[in-house]
């Protein structure tokens, strides 16, 4: 009955086309452009990593000049976040949480056009600093002052680009916040939801609160730069560090806004492949909630190398490990989940399987780093860039990689190639450890990062990390032909290939139908 | 004084462990002249360093024993509850004792790793009673150093040649950590630092000091270390500082009481033939040979040894404005920066001699032949004048 209603329905009004694309008002035609952009900008942030770590693959300078390596680097961190992981996450959000809630679409149809179309927006711009004068970006994606006040014109492009993704961000969450609250389907209290739209309703909450903070601080590093005043430059009484306490009071909810949805993400693989349901779904509510909090009480946790006073230091050293509670109760239940279920390894497990591991391994060093005396010894060395590529790479890339496995039969009706997954999994599973673990050693050693150049004691681990790192790269592009695969055709995926999975998409056909849930589903 | 401890005490083995694993793994790749694997933090030469070593190895047995009880009991998991092997689903989804359990465990071991890092940040955080204070002022790219009270104050610059860098010589033994003069202090006294920066965020840091302070313009923050053992410290800065930050070694050299006394000795009698020198009169060639020198420490980095500086980022000073136009505006541009860039004001950092060295050798090189000389004279006359 259902689907004869659905299939009265499904008379497209959308233009075909690229007007198709352009004037979309679909939920899953703008998960689609949103996935879509996302890709590309991890390749081409990733194609940045590789040049990276070409010039870091031995000691001297080969390849780059260290003005064109700053831009590389800072480059590299500002699109991987804002063009690949969160674009990506608000992908899933379009898709997957207008379908996991029984909606027929996102609550602002428009809105969500608006949203996406900013960004592409925003990246023509970010990237086409590489050919203004100056070239790019070269202050580190931190953007601290005085640095960055001392930058060329990229630098005033670059605020203008941030500010259109922050718009867009803060537009998209508020929609994800509207859709969630009102248009659950009938008997989907809030505490029955899926575990990725819980993930998804506090990441919106997070973006909402921070990004204006975001806003603030980069439009008066513009007036720094463009307007004479002086915020932050001491000579007219301004302070570099209220800069970072700032940036951080974004930055550090900006982390969780990458790692809640893939949490999210990976809380619903988990009990489908081990076909039980998630062990302690209240706690998992609360932990995740938990976060978001003390998210907002640890930020000068980036900044102890500054000189805070004895109790700024211990205070936020303090909440900082306060955060491994939360964040253990969330490991542990997903440990509890797969207790006596009944487990298989299809390639999004693997992923999920993977990330609990990994994510766990970047929590140990985040546990290191949160002791303010030996984070002294290893804040801007490369044992961060390790901890943050554990948490950020095999943490959120890595279940959103898992989710695209998960959902792709879903999204495009087709299986993909199982045995080309796991291959491309293994892979990267492996190139990414071989790049990312010698890292820590390098940082305890003492090489600082954002350096092209190094003493030569690094010199080893470094050849290891630049070796990982191509494999790592090269590993990505079977990912593209597997998705590109999938996409064009392959087995047909039934209305649900997973049989351990319980959420409403799988309800649906696949793909679903343009207009989902014309009549909304009762959940008891 | 400090009990010298055997630094690979407690995770050592399990370290050495990783190191031949690690070792074995590269076999294959070819190794390079002195490149070694070092897995752990360098062995500390300071009682705050020797603490955070300990502290460090305390906090990665905690993370060792915590993975070993999360993921043991994974690892069952995913060997005896599999599908394949036939294992049934079981259906619970809760137990509020494990839950209050794995909640109250973690605040128990927390607490007891906040209280020895609790102590120790108190401790670095004391700079009192201290010997000798040192005031340390980054530049972009290099330290300056004054030990105050004692009328000793230089640049600190690295003296790695650019033909190492760019694989025209092979690189020597201290590769991008040695400068020309390093920070001399005497061994078994407590050494406080003043910090500041003259332009952008730097940081010093000796990592076997344990000590790493940011030096933030406008600010004076302060960190402190005693070491006992004489020789050479190598670090770098570690705030990410423009285009030189790679290129920003801290080497500190600890010595005797004697020794120290002598250096002090020796720095007066540099500071007294400087003095000397800034009242002669140079010929051409004299100025840009050693003008050359100034050039290439602090000036190369921006506007490049060809004078071509980066297009957009750094102006050329071949054929510029300046570099060719009216003298005076030249030497008020090289003494006092601009604004809101990356020039520094360099009159506070190079004495006379240099200035005026620097000056010439700009005005007389690549395209630039203007024939002009600036005389340590014309810079004490601008210095004066200006500070009317």
């Amino acid at each position: 009955m259902n689907s004869d209603a659905i299939a009265l329905d499904d008379h497209s009004h959308a233009p075909s086309g690229v007007m198709r694309w352009l004037t979309s008002t679909n939920h899953k035609d703008i998960g689609t452009l949103y996935l879509c952009f996302s890709l590309l900008m991890f390749f081409f942030a990733g194609a940045l990593a590789m040049l990276i770590r070409a010039e870091l693959f031995q000691p001297g300078l080969q390849l780059f000049q260290p003005a064109v390596f700053n831009q590389l680097t800072t480059m590299h961190g500002l699109i991987m976040i804002f063009g690949a992981i969160m674009p990506s996450l608000v992908g899933f959000a379009n898709w997957q949480v207008p379908l996991m809630i029984g909606a027929s679409d996102m609550a602002f149809p428009r809105l969500n056009n608006w949203s996406f179309w900013l960004l592409p927006a925003a990246g023509i711009l970010l990237i086409s600093t590489f050919f203004v004068p100056g070239g790019a970006l070269a202050g580190g994606w931190t953007m601290y002052p005085p640095l960055f006040i001392q930058g060329g014109i990229a630098y005033d492009i670059a605020i203008l680009a941030v500010h259109i993704l922050g718009v867009s961000s803060i537009m998209g969450a508020i929609n994800i916040i509207v859709t969630i609250l009102n248009m659950r389907a009938p008997g989907m209290t809030l505490m029955k939801m899926p575990m990725f739209v819980w993930t998804w309703l506090i990441t919106a909450f997070l973006l909402v609160a921070v990004m204006p903070v975001l806003a603030c601080a980069i439009t008066m590093l513009l007036a720094d730069r463009n307007f004479g005043t002086h915020f932050f430059d001491a000579a007219g009484g301004g302070d570099p560090v209220m800069f970072q306490h700032l940036f951080w009071f974004f930055g550090h909810p900006e982390v969780y806004i990458m790692i809640l949805p893939a949490f999210g993400i990976v809380s619903t693989i988990i009990p489908t492949f081990a076909r039980k349901p998630l062990f302690g779904y209240v706690s998992m509510v609360y932990a995740v909630a938990s976060i978001a909090f003390l998210s907002f009480i640890v930020w000068a946790h980036h900044m102890f190398t500054t000189g805070m006073p004895l109790g700024g230091q211990l205070f936020f050293m303090y909440t900082t490990m306060l955060i491994a509670i939360p964040t253990g109760i969330k490991v542990f239940n997903w440990v509890a989940t797969l207790w006596r279920g009944s487990i298989s390894f299809e390639t999004p497990m693997l992923f999920a399987l993977a990330f609990v591991f990994l994510f766990t391994i970047g929590g140990f060093s985040g546990l290191v780093l949160s002791l303010v005396p030996v984070d002294i010894q290893l804040q801007d060395t490369y044992y961060v860039v390790a901890h943050f590529h554990y948490v950020l790479f095999s943490g959120s890339a890595m279940a959103i990689m898992g989710g695209v496995y998960y959902w792709l039969p879903k999204w495009t009706g087709h299986l993909y190639d199982e045995r080309l997954g796991k291959i491309h999994f293994w892979l990267t599973a492996v190139a990414f450890n071989i790049t990312f673990f010698p890292m820590h050693f390098l940082g305890l050693a003492g090489m600082p990062r954002r350096i092209p150049d190094y003493a030569l004691q690094f010199a080893d681990f470094n050849r290891i990390a630049s070796l990982g790192a191509f494999l790592l790269g090269a590993s990505q592009l079977l990912w593209l032909y597997i998705v590109i695969k999938c996409v064009r055709g392959g087995a047909p995926a039934g209305n649900q290939p997973w049989d351990g999975a319980d959420t409403l998409e799988w309800t649906q056909t696949s793909p679903p139908p343009y207009h989902s849930f014309v009549i909304p589903p009762l959940v008891k | 004084m400090i009990e010298p401890k055997h630094i690979d005490r407690g995770v050592g083995p399990y370290f050495c462990a990783i190191r031949s694993l690690i070792a074995l793994l590269a076999g294959a790749l070819p190794a390079s002249a002195r490149a070694e694997f070092a897995v752990n933090l360098p062995a500390p030469a300071s009682a705050l360093a020797q603490q955070i070593f300990d502290l460090h190895t305390t906090i990665l047995w905690v993370c060792l024993a915590i993975l070993i009880v999360v993921f043991v009991p994974m690892a069952i998991a995913l060997i005896r509850h599999r599908r394949a092997a036939g294992h049934p689903a079981a259906k619970f989804h809760d137990n509020l004792k494990v839950e209050i359990a794995w909640t109250l465990v973690p605040v128990l071991i927390l607490i007891a790793m906040a209280w020895p890092a609790t102590r120790l940040v108190a401790s670095m955080k004391d700079t009192s009673k201290s010997d000798l204070t040192i005031k340390v002022t980054g530049h972009q790219w290099k330290w300056e150093y004054e030990y105050l009270g004692e009328d000793i104050r230089f640049i600190s610059n690295t003296s790695t040649p650019t033909t190492q860098i760019d694989g025209g010589q092979s690189k020597g033994e201290h590769y991008l950590l040695e400068v020309d003069r390093p920070l001399v202090v005497p061994a078994g006294q407590k050494i406080r630092l003043v910090l500041t920066s003259s332009d952008v965020i730097h940081s010093w840091w000796i990592p076997a000091f344990g000590v790493k302070q940011d030096a933030i313009p406008g600010f004076i923050r302060e960190a402190w270390f005693t070491v006992d053992k004489t020789g050479t410290y190598r670090g770098q800065c570690a705030e990410l500082c423009g285009v030189g930050h790679g290129f920003m070694p801290v080497v500190v050299e600890v010595v005797g009481d004697g020794e120290f006394a002598a250096w002090k000795q020796q720095q007066k009698a540099l500071v007294a033939a400087a003095t000397a020198g800034a009242t002669k009169t140079y010929a051409l060639a004299e100025l840009k040979a050693l003008g050359e020198k100034v050039y290439g420490a602090n000036c190369a980095a921006c506007h490049q040894p060809t004078g071509m500086g980066i297009p957009g980022a750094f102006p050329a000073l071949s054929g510029s404005k300046i570099a060719t136009g009216d003298r005076s505006a030249h030497i008020d541009r090289v003494m006092n920066g601009k604004a809101n860039t990356a020039m520094a004001a360099f009159g506070a950092q190079l004495s006379d001699l240099d200035l005026a060295a620097v000056i010439t050798y700009e005005r007389n090189s690549w395209n630039n032949a203007t024939g002009d000389l600036v005389q340590p004279a014309d810079i004490a006359a601008q210095r004066s004048g200006s500070a009317k």
